[in-house]
């Protein structure tokens, strides 16, 4: 009896979004008379910030300062339509949508601006800080809440835009099968070490450690964040996590929170990344997703860093303790 | 059973309430006198998102009985944070992107807030002991033991 190591790994190839009838986000943009904007949106935050990230968004085409963004989310019954928070789809979909409206805000606010700095559209920029100036003669400069004020009261107009990002219906060739789902694709390595106990079963997880690509990133602690609480998560589905139990009859399933077996911070391996950026040509500033995948790739690196360490190659989740000391008693038999 | 009349203190302030027995503390909490931040998770004491202090120390409030904390000094994740800014422990989590969805939150600092009080410079390991309790479905709980980690760093060098 031993404790055994091991090592493997796995790579995974993950889509952006998905197609099941055509796939849109819309979105709604206007300033208010103190300069802010409010993102309107149905989109929903699950946690993984997408607030954050689309403020990020609105905020970099608009030109000022990411907290000059309200984002008003997650109301189906007032907010422009959404398809939902899943497949990995919101930063590319719903931060697409916003951009989109952005621009046309911006366009609305600068046509005000050339007015008020008698200079022409295509002359104006914005430096980030929330002013818009004339390139060549930057002393020339406005605070954009004093254009967006000036645009209601003087003027009598809104600062406001509307975007809608729609990956479109891709019917199937009937012929070939070739269909064209996604918008893009992330990609990840994952290395998992991990120690069995041949006499218990037990498997401990020491490592995860992962090469992320996953186009531009927008907000990379928020990445950061994905890709570490995923590992954990993978890990606990590789090991621990199922309603169905392969007790001898359902009486002894979980019935509840209590008794559904989950991993805690006693089971923290050491989780480390790096990110790799190559962006997309269709997210917004070349964003792919990078959600769901996150979950993915330590389960097959941990099943492998299994069969590494005690020869014992597993296909049926989770990997519990039984299913070791089984396939050890096996191998000792087939010897 | 007929409602009683209950006393304690609630973040250092007194508070009654009238409520059956059996009542848990944090249903009292959340819907008799509004203080939200005190999260209901599974009612079975199984995750730790209801744990506020009781004497100073963690409890689920979910399998306390509002008639057993008669008379005692209850605090919530409302008491611990300053009228301006936030507590050591808050700011903590904040830098350090300790939370995704926040549900655990309030239940993770009540925890590494009593934690800190008894210990100012827990160990990881130690930190990870008192944290057995509480469930974080969103963060893999690294960035979590950072943060209080980091609380606890930051009050041993004096920089909050």
């Amino acid at each position: 009896m031993a404790k055994l190591r091991g090592t493997g790994i796995s790579a995974v190839n993950y889509p952006t979004g998905m197609n099941l009838g055509g796939d849109p986000s819309q979105a709604l943009i206007h300033a208010t008379t103190s300069g802010s904007f409010v993102v309107s949106l149905s989109s929903a935050d699950l946690g993984q910030g997408l607030r954050t990230v689309v403020g990020q968004i609105a905020a970099e085409v608009l030109g000022v300062a990411a907290d000059e963004i309200v984002v008003d989310m997650a109301d189906t019954d007032t907010g422009p339509h959404c398809m939902g928070t899943f497949a990995s789809r919101a930063t590319h979909r719903v931060g697409n949508a916003v951009r989109i409206a952005a621009l046309e805000a911006r366009d609305a606010l600068m046509d005000v601006a050339a007015i008020e700095l008698d200079a022409p559209v295509d002359r104006l920029v914005t430096d980030g800080q929330g002013n818009v100036l004339v390139a060549s003669d930057p002393g020339r400069c406005m605070r954009v809440a004093e254009v967006a004020a000036n645009a209601q009261f003087t003027y009598g107009r809104t600062i406001s835009g509307r975007g809608s990002y729609m990956k479109p219906k891709s019917p199937v060739d009937p012929e070939t099968g070739a269909m064209d789902p996604d918008s893009t694709e992330a990609h990840a390595c994952t290395v998992a070490e991990v120690e069995v106990d041949t006499e218990t079963g037990q498997v401990r997880v020491l490592s995860i450690r992962s090469a992320y690509e996953v186009g531009r990133q927008v907000n990379p602690a928020l990445v950061r964040g994905q890709i570490v609480g995923g590992a954990f998560m993978g890990m606990s589905h590789a090991l621990y996590e199922t309603t169905e139990p392969y007790y001898p009859n359902d009486d002894h399933k979980p019935k509840d929170f209590s008794e559904y077996l989950m991993p805690g911070p006693a089971e923290l391996p050491e989780i480390d990344c790096v990110v790799l950026e190559e962006p997309s040509s269709n997210g917004p500033f070349g964003v792919k997703g990078v959600g769901e995948m996150t979950a993915n790739a330590p389960i097959p690196a941990i099943v492998n860093a299994i069969y590494h360490a005690c020869g014992v190659h597993i296909d049926d989740l989770p990997v519990t303790p039984e299913k070791i000391l089984r396939g050890l008693e096996a191998r000792a038999a087939a010897e | 059973m007929a409602s009683v009349v209950v006393s304690f203190e609630l973040n250092g302030r007194p508070a009654e309430v009238l409520a059956r027995p059996m009542t848990t503390l944090q249903s009292v909490l959340r819907n008799q006198l509004g203080f939200t931040a005190t999260k209901e998770g599974c009612r079975q004491g199984g995750c730790g998102s209801c744990t506020v202090l009781v004497d100073g120390e963690p409890m689920p409030s979910c399998l306390l009985p509002i008639e057993d904390v008669a008379g005692r000094r209850v605090t919530t994740l409302e008491g611990i944070t300053p009228i301006d800014g936030l507590s050591p422990v808050q700011q903590a989590f904040l830098d350090g992107n300790g939370f995704q969805c926040g549900y655990c939150t309030p239940g993770m600092e009540m925890l590494a807030t009593a934690l800190l009080e008894r210990n100012p410079s827990p160990g990881r390991d130690e930190i990870v002991e008192a944290l057995g309790g509480n469930i974080c479905r969103c963060t893999g709980y690294q960035p979590i033991v950072d943060a209080i980690e980091a609380a606890a760093g930051a009050a041993s060098t004096g920089e909050r």
